[in-house]
């Protein structure tokens, strides 16, 4: 936030998210993930962790809470584990939902980071300057989602996550938190940002399924999909299209239709307003395994 | 019952109020020593998380505040009480208040500089502080205008040089009667630079009395919206149990009340500590109290109010915050907070203790648990219980470095506290003076001896 933002451009921040924003030209980064093939493999979750130098904090500092899966495959029981005889995790009926930044249009951690280290970058996503941060986890506070992960040692130092022969496995176009800042999923930045250098050195812009992130990539099944919204022979907008999802809608067709729909698409908390950029499919098979 | 003996001569407060600085009952200095000692216990907490890491605090995902922005809360709120009454029943014009506004004023001060401390260990990266701080810098990055975090930090700092400056200004005449009466050396000295060389002329009397009052008007709109900014944090949010429009007259309420509540703490220990039995006295002691109750009551209706808002809202996730407080984990803690905050007061409201001086001691220190405990059921249940499964987490505890921090902070408001109490004057004479003065008119006039004046 410079001074010029501060006395002319005010008024772009008090503005009505995001029917009123600026149309993205040309990207808007969006993702869709079907629940119908997803199996909870967690593939994805541990791509993540190689991809973006996230550190495994152990067993104790899991059972503490303080683990920094920015992907994590959340686990539902259809079966009421409440009911007398009832088990805690029973062997059938699980439901997964893969769960990461929903890299809301209108985030509700942007607005209250006191240092606006967590901002909305013109291609539609939100994004966090780890320089910038001071910890005061606001952010994290506001986040319905719950996806915002704080460093709460140092991991690559004082915990040596990564011992020295391990260094070299860390990717180098991702840079390596330090104690005390907030970090969560980036959308993977870093292979977006390569491929819009490549495509504006070649002139063009980036085609459909040219990025890929590592969760998609590393999916056995397919189950997510990731590109660009504004681009119509996209992937991820023909998705959306044909569920009739959209990114300022804050409830589905689907949910008033009578006798049943065809339309699978729904966005986690809609009702809250973010405007996440992450459609789910609903499952339709009968049960998991 | 007089508020104060109208035949105590003028030379008779100097010396009672003088002899504060000098030699204080040995119980002011085991207060002193206690205070260092759990102090120095945060102290070693916070160098300890400093270097580990936030983690030691045993924060995790969901739980990403705890203890410190809920003590962090209580100390504003004990700030406001000093605020309500130099500057609201200055203006008012209660008399009862001269003899015990000074050490409430300091309180306020003092309790600012301890909530301070609390954002401070809060953060993550404490040496990155200031970049919540609008400085200019030659990048051109601001802070983000649009948190109520920012707005937090602006009107501490505010209220916090507001407070200092009126907790001054007010002294000055009271500084020049030291530095008059003090034997050389680097008090002598001390009360000479900060008494700005008054005299007390009838223009510098006048010039006085304008700043004085102007001060005043200024600190109370900014008493008020601190405490609101601060209840802005939650209510501005967008989390179940947070996200109600009646949280900044709630909090505001229960500022005055944990403060009040801290007067009649602090006013037994200083009657006790510095021999003030002759200027703070049970009839005074017995109008806070009453002013305590009336807020007490206040305080509970709002609470009330906030509890009906969120059940008729028909929120379902606020709801279900509001039912985990009442039958969860947390639910000896929030009942708790229901017996210190609104059923403990009414001990108050019985004649016989008003003036009791063991009771009150006992009744203010459960009061102020009470406001301690609701503001941690503010904070800690709407963490453990947000809007879907995924992010419950009902079993975190805060870990020893916490709950040191928080015990500490108790040490340095006291220490603080008593040594501004031993170095400046904690009664106001000039005002005493005044009232003794006023009831002298009064009793001349042949007024009813009954009543206090106002």
């Amino acid at each position: 936030m410079s001074v010029t933002n501060l006395l002319e451009n005010w008024s772009q921040f008090r503005h009505f998210h995001p029917v009123d924003d600026k149309p993205h030209d040309p990207y808007k980064w969006a993702m869709s993930i079907d629940l119908d093939t997803c199996t909870g493999c967690n593939a994805c979750s541990v791509a993540c962790f190689a991809e973006n130098n996230i550190p495994v904090v152990g067993k104790d500092k899991f059972e503490h809470g303080q683990q920094m899966h920015w992907m994590r495959i959340e686990r539902y029981w259809d079966e009421d584990v409440s009911n007398p005889g009832g088990r805690d995790f029973p062997d059938q009926g699980a439901q997964f939902l893969p769960m990461m930044c929903q890299q809301c249009e209108a985030a509700p951690c942007e607005t209250v980071c006191p240092v606006a280290a967590t901002n909305h970058t013109p291609d539609g996503l939100n994004s966090q300057i780890y320089n910038r941060c001071i910890g005061s986890r606001y952010c994290s506070a506001n986040c319905p989602f719950k996806v915002r992960y704080f460093n709460w040692y140092d991991y690559p130092t004082d915990d040596s996550v990564w011992p020295a022969e391990m260094n070299q496995q860390l990717n180098p176009d991702v840079s390596v938190r330090s104690k005390g800042v907030m970090e969560k999923c980036t959308f993977c930045v870093q292979r977006i940002s390569a491929a819009k250098i490549t495509a504006k050195n070649e002139g063009r812009l980036v085609h459909d399924g040219e990025i890929q992130t590592a969760c998609q990539q590393a999916c056995p099944t397919n189950a997510i999909t990731f590109g660009n919204l504004v681009d119509t022979e996209a992937r991820v907008h023909k998705q959306w299209e044909a569920q009739r999802v959209e990114i300022d809608k804050d409830k589905q067709e689907k949910d008033e239709e009578k006798g049943g729909t065809d339309l699978r698409g729904y966005r986690i908390l809609e009702e809250l307003r973010a405007y996440p950029s992450v459609m789910y499919l609903e499952r339709v098979r009968e049960s998991a395994v | 019952m007089k508020d104060i003996r109208e035949d105590i001569a003028w030379a008779k407060i100097n010396q009672d109020v003088l002899k504060s600085l000098e030699n204080p009952r040995k119980l002011y200095w085991v207060i002193v020593f206690c205070a260092m000692a759990v102090f120095s216990v945060g102290l070693g907490c916070e160098i300890y998380q400093y270097n580990v890491g936030m983690g030691v605090a045993n924060l995790n995902n969901p739980q990403v505040w705890g203890l410190y922005i809920a003590t962090f809360i209580f100390w504003i709120g004990m700030s406001h009480s000093g605020t309500l009454l130099s500057a609201i029943l200055h203006l008012m014009h209660a008399d009862w208040r001269k003899p015990i506004y000074r050490f409430a004023e300091a309180m306020t001060t003092f309790s600012l500089m301890t909530a301070g401390l609390f954002v401070m260990v809060h953060i993550g990266r404490l040496w990155q502080f200031y970049y919540s701080l609008p400085y200019p810098n030659e990048r051109g990055i601001w802070p983000n205008f649009q948190s109520p975090l920012l707005w937090d930090a602006m009107a501490i700092f505010t209220y916090l040089s507001s407070s200092v400056l009126f907790l001054y200004v007010g002294m000055i005449p009271d500084l020049a009667i030291v530095r008059d009466n003090i034997h050389a050396g680097w008090r002598k000295k001390l009360y000479s630079a900060l008494s700005l060389g008054w005299e007390g002329t009838d223009r510098q009397w006048r010039n006085f009395r304008v700043t004085y009052l102007t001060i005043a008007c200024f600190l109370i709109p900014l008493a008020v919206s601190v405490h609101s900014i601060v209840a802005g944090d939650f209510a501005m949010s967008q989390q179940p149990g947070w996200h109600v429009t009646s949280f900044p007259p709630y909090f505001v309420a229960g500022a005055l009340y944990s403060g009040c509540a801290a007067i009649i703490t602090l006013f037994i220990i200083l009657r006790y500590v510095f021999r003030f039995e002759e200027y703070m006295t049970l009839p005074i002691l017995k109008k806070t109290v009453r002013l305590t109750f009336a807020i007490a009551m206040v305080w509970t209706y709002l609470n009330a109010v906030e509890f009906a808002s969120v059940w008729y809202s028909h929120d379902q996730a606020s709801k279900d915050v509001l039912i985990q407080k009442a039958t969860g984990p947390y639910a000896p803690f929030w009942w708790g907070m229901i017996f210190c905050g609104s059923v403990v007061p009414f001990m108050l409201s019985i004649k016989r203790f008003q003036t009791n001086i063991p009771v009150l001691f006992a009744v203010s220190l459960l009061l102020n648990l009470g406001m301690w405990l609701e503001r941690w059921m503010i904070v800690a249940p709407t963490f453990s219980h947000g809007y879907y499964p995924w992010t419950w987490d009902h079993n975190q505890w805060p870990s020893m470095v916490q709950w040191g921090m928080v015990f500490a902070s108790f040490g340095w408001f006291t220490l603080l506290f008593m040594i501004f109490c031993k170095v400046f004057p904690s009664v106001s004479m000039y005002e005493v003076k005044e009232m003794v003065y006023h009831r002298k008119l009064h009793a001349a006039k042949g007024g009813n001896n009954s009543q206090g004046a106002h």
